[in-house]
């Protein structure tokens, strides 16, 4: 087996339950972190409402996924990218969104935020920087 | 004739809601439903047509769907009525058809 880590980053477009693509994309998500690949998430578009606070599916009869997200710090998935134009043009700001966070070993186990809000031009350089671009 | 347009897809990724309200004659009303609740928030980019359109039209937002996706009601744009699905079969039931807007 080849020991090369490759940076792999998952780029969510799509609002989760009016299509399957958002708990797909978790699923991939949460498979591949097992494979100690460097992951990043990258949240962009309608990507950005996956993490809306407070989702209630209770009315729709569908899965609510959403309580999903705060176990990718457990699985070492802590490079979470959220595009700033794509939240306010939707009305939004990081308080609308989970608080998500990561536990740093090397640091006492300190809780650090897993989400960085990035620019549309930071986030074109985050996404030519990876190795590999799953699109959902 | 009276006619209930439903809109399920989000105002940011499709263009099905700017073709719906593009095309309504009086008496129309507006459903929006699963993605398409997302037309019906405040300050987002989408907000002017909804607003243009109820100047017009009466435009409704299905509450299951919004309490699905985080979204509170007080996010939604004043105007609009929140209704649920037995509010959603009588706007079909009042109305002589429904016509989506996929």
């Amino acid at each position: 087996m080849s020991e090369t880590i490759k940076n792999f980053l998952y780029l969510n477009r799509r609002a989760p339950y009016g299509t399957i693509y958002a708990w797909e994309s978790l699923e991939v998500v949460l498979i591949g972190a097992a494979f100690d690949q460097d992951v990043s998430l990258a949240f962009v578009d309608d990507g950005v409402f996956q993490l809306t606070k407070g989702q209630d599916t209770a009315g729709v009869g569908m899965k609510n996924f959403s309580p999903t997200y705060a176990a990718l710090g457990d699985y070492e998935v802590k490079k979470i990218y959220i595009e700033k134009e794509s939240l306010e043009e939707r009305g939004l700001s990081l308080d609308d969104l989970q608080h998500l966070t990561w536990e740093d070993e090397d640091d006492d186990y300190a809780e650090k935020d897993s989400i960085h809000l990035v620019t549309r031009a930071e986030m074109a350089a985050i996404m030519d920087g990876a190795d590999v671009v799953f699109s959902f | 004739m009276s006619t209930l347009h439903t809109v399920n897809k989000s105002p940011f990724e499709k263009t099905s809601l700017a073709a719906c309200l593009d095309h309504l004659s009086a008496g129309a009303a507006v459903l929006l439903l699963e993605d398409g609740v997302y037309a019906a928030l405040t300050q987002t980019s989408a907000e002017g047509q909804v607003k243009a359109a109820l100047d017009s039209v009466k435009v409704y937002a299905l509450g299951p769907d919004l309490q699905a996706r985080g979204l509170s009601e007080e996010r939604v744009i004043p105007g609009i009525s929140v209704v649920d699905y037995a509010g959603f079969v009588d706007l079909a039931a009042e109305h002589d058809k429904v016509q989506a807007w996929l």
